[in-house]
């Protein structure tokens, strides 16, 4: 029987010392590999997996006492599964946590990457659900990996051919493989591919968890992220008609909202706090 | 408005307020204890242990309530309360051969040195409902002592194995030391057998029966006998380095299933039937039968035959068999998806827009 006391008092961010220096290490080599799927030994976490338990535990391992958290699911920071993540380290970890995209040093998303531009002293923390941007064509684990290992990445060149040749454009529109510094192709995590271009270059430090398959990768700052496309069928990015029609915006990734059974629809901000801030000084958080 | 969904964290915490009432049900009704649980629904507890790795009776019969009887819930309360539990060492390999034996059988032979002991079995029990059982009665308690049963009986296949009819338990060839753990190491695929048959005693016990029905349905059939199963308690022994001697730490019930398996014979070795193995805590028979099949058919290829069916494909059958992971990810899905939804919608509809059959509709 385990000591009923111990029920009330984690560590510091739930995970114990031995498997925050684990995932540390993980993390080390991720870095230093950039793109690079390293496996590490994920742990149970107390939400299920599928519901950001890589992104939880890569949090766990580098938050600080000091730190201040944001978490955003959709873009935004009130959605279920956010509010879940941010009071499970406000309860483990008794830290800051905050909705404002610049006050934040450590930012946990699912599927966005905010608005607004991020800086050297931000940690962008992605929740990844299928690591392996080559797992649909080809499930094998042991079969990805060599193909990662020998660079053979004619697969995926051949899948966005051939949407290419079916439907006159490339036909992914979320999770868009991604070259990383000309080595690794990567999967950016199932943000639509509006996001992609903010990948590349970014000051802030990137870091991606996969619980539930293992893995953990990583793109440094200020690296070379390139969307894979063709020289006659550049990368394109999502576009709207519409502009938000809470704060106006005419540059940012926008959810359609449903409004009546009559099929009348608007078209607002994806991403909330960068919303907000529009609605109070217009322009101002603009990229 | 679309504010309107907004207001996540009081919804949550009134959705769990709710699914506390509903756990305790109608106040009229007495709540259950742990204790109740344990002892009156122990199947249950030995699925819970099994499956979520730990072995703490306590621990699982609370999960079963906290879960209302969900049992892959149980089992996930367990797993996340074991990630945070400090390891102080490894045990020695317990031995069966000196279990405590409660239920014991071969469907090999008819009569077997130490005998065949049916113990409490569902076996030849008619499937009718008890009505009697709607009453809370007080039965006679039944006197078991008289019997007793033998302290080492020999192992069937131990009694093959003699004869060289059978191929040895095997040694892991040039396997570590320790065995491996997939609790502190990511798995990786080709995986040792040790590794296996940890992964496939975490797995599902509905997705393993499932699997090693179709091995005896012809999908990598593999004609098994159940050689022998034994239930019983094992004394668990720790060695600590700063003592440099044996002690007992405890006992666990597990259950053994040792499977006799079609024979092979290759150019170095004569003819002999092989072995499919497994081990889990508690009584959980039907649960080491069918890893018993599924882990003699992921030998394919170290015995050389053709893989064709899923219960020989280990990268299939391991990345698959954990109940945590697959329920976690399919019930992802009832997660807010409307980013990559909204993405997936602007293309339909672009695509739509230079669709013929569309055009041609509104000439």
């Amino acid at each position: 029987m385990i000591d009923s006391a111990r029920s009330t008092r984690y560590n510091f961010a739930y995970l114990n010392e031995q498997t925050k220096k684990m995932i540390r290490r993980a993390l080390l080599k991720a870095v230093a590999i950039p793109g690079y799927q390293v496996p590490f030994a994920s742990r149970e976490m107390p939400m299920p997996y599928g519901w950001g338990t890589g992104g939880v535990q890569v949090t766990a391992s580098i938050l600080e006492p000091h730190d201040v958290l944001k978490v955003i699911d959709q873009g935004a920071d009130d959605t279920t599964n956010a509010v879940s993540i941010r009071n499970f380290f406000k309860k483990t970890a008794n830290i800051k946590t905050t909705e404002i995209t610049q006050e934040a040093t450590v930012i946990q998303t699912r599927h966005r990457i905010p608005e607004h531009v991020l800086s050297e002293n931000q940690i962008l923390v992605y929740q990844v659900p299928i690591p392996e941007p080559l797992r649909f064509l080809e499930p094998r684990e042991t079969e990805t990996r060599k193909m990662h290992a020998l660079e053979e990445y004619g697969l995926m060149h051949v899948k966005l051919y051939e949407d290419i040749a079916h439907h006159g454009h490339i036909a992914t529109t979320y999770a868009y493989p991604v070259s990383v510094e000309g080595r690794y192709v990567m999967d950016p995590s199932p943000t639509p591919k509006f996001d992609n271009p903010k990948m590349n270059n970014m000051a802030a430090l990137q870091l991606f968890g996969a619980g539930r398959e293992m893995r953990i990768y990583a793109i440094p700052p200020y690296s070379q992220v390139t969307s894979l496309d063709f020289e006659d069928y550049p990368f394109e990015i999502q576009q709207w008609q519409e502009a938000c029609a809470l704060c106006g915006s005419q540059n940012s990734y926008l959810d359609e909202v449903i409004m009546d059974d009559k099929g009348e629809r608007m078209f607002c901000c994806s991403d909330t706090d960068y919303c907000w801030r529009q609605q109070d000084e217009p322009g101002v958080a603009a990229q | 408005m679309y504010v309107a969904v907004k207001g996540g964290e009081k919804a949550i915490s009134n959705a769990h307020r709710l699914f506390n009432e509903k756990r305790r049900g109608r106040r009229d009704v007495a709540e259950i204890s742990t204790d109740q649980i344990d002892e009156q629904l122990s199947f249950a507890v030995d699925r819970v242990m099994s499956e979520g790795s730990l072995y703490d009776r306590n621990l699982a019969a609370l999960a079963i309530k906290q879960s209302r009887g969900d049992m892959i819930e149980a089992i996930f309360l367990i797993r996340a309360c074991r990630t945070t539990l400090p390891r102080f060492g490894s045990s020695k390999p317990i031995e069966t051969s000196n279990m405590r034996i409660e239920r014991r059988i071969s469907a090999t032979y008819k009569d077997i040195p130490g005998g065949q002991i049916l113990g409490p079995t569902f076996d030849y029990q008619h499937r009718l409902l008890d009505f009697s059982l709607e009453e809370i009665s007080s039965p006679e308690p039944v006197d078991f002592t008289e019997e007793t049963i033998d302290e080492n009986i020999p192992r069937v296949l131990d009694l093959l194995n003699s004869e060289g009819l059978i191929e040895p338990a095997s040694q892991e060839q040039g396997g570590p030391a320790s065995p491996p753990d997939l609790t502190l190491e990511p798995m990786e695929f080709p995986a040792s057998r040790a590794l296996r048959l940890q992964s496939l005693a975490r797995g599902d016990e509905g997705f393993l029966l499932s699997l090693g029905y179709s091995t005896q349905r012809g999908y990598a059939r593999n004609h098994a006998f159940a050689g022998e199963i034994r239930i019983g308690s094992v004394a668990v022994e720790l060695a600590p380095e700063e003592l440099g001697f044996t002690i007992e730490i405890g006992e666990i019930e597990i259950s053994e299933c040792e499977m006799i398996n079609q024979f092979t014979d290759s150019k170095s070795t004569p003819p002999q039937f092989t072995r499919g193995y497994e081990l889990a805590f508690g009584q959980s028979e039907r649960k080491v039968m069918s890893m018993a099949l599924v882990d003699r058919a992921l030998r394919a290829e170290e015995l050389g035959e053709e893989k064709t069916a899923p219960a020989q494909d280990e990268e299939f059958v391991l990345s698959h068999c954990d109940n945590v992971k697959a329920t976690g990810f399919v019930e992802h899905l009832k997660l807010p998806h409307y980013v990559d939804f909204q993405a997936e919608l602007e293309l339909v509809r672009k695509m739509r827009s230079h669709s013929p059959q569309i055009q041609e509709a509104a000439e």
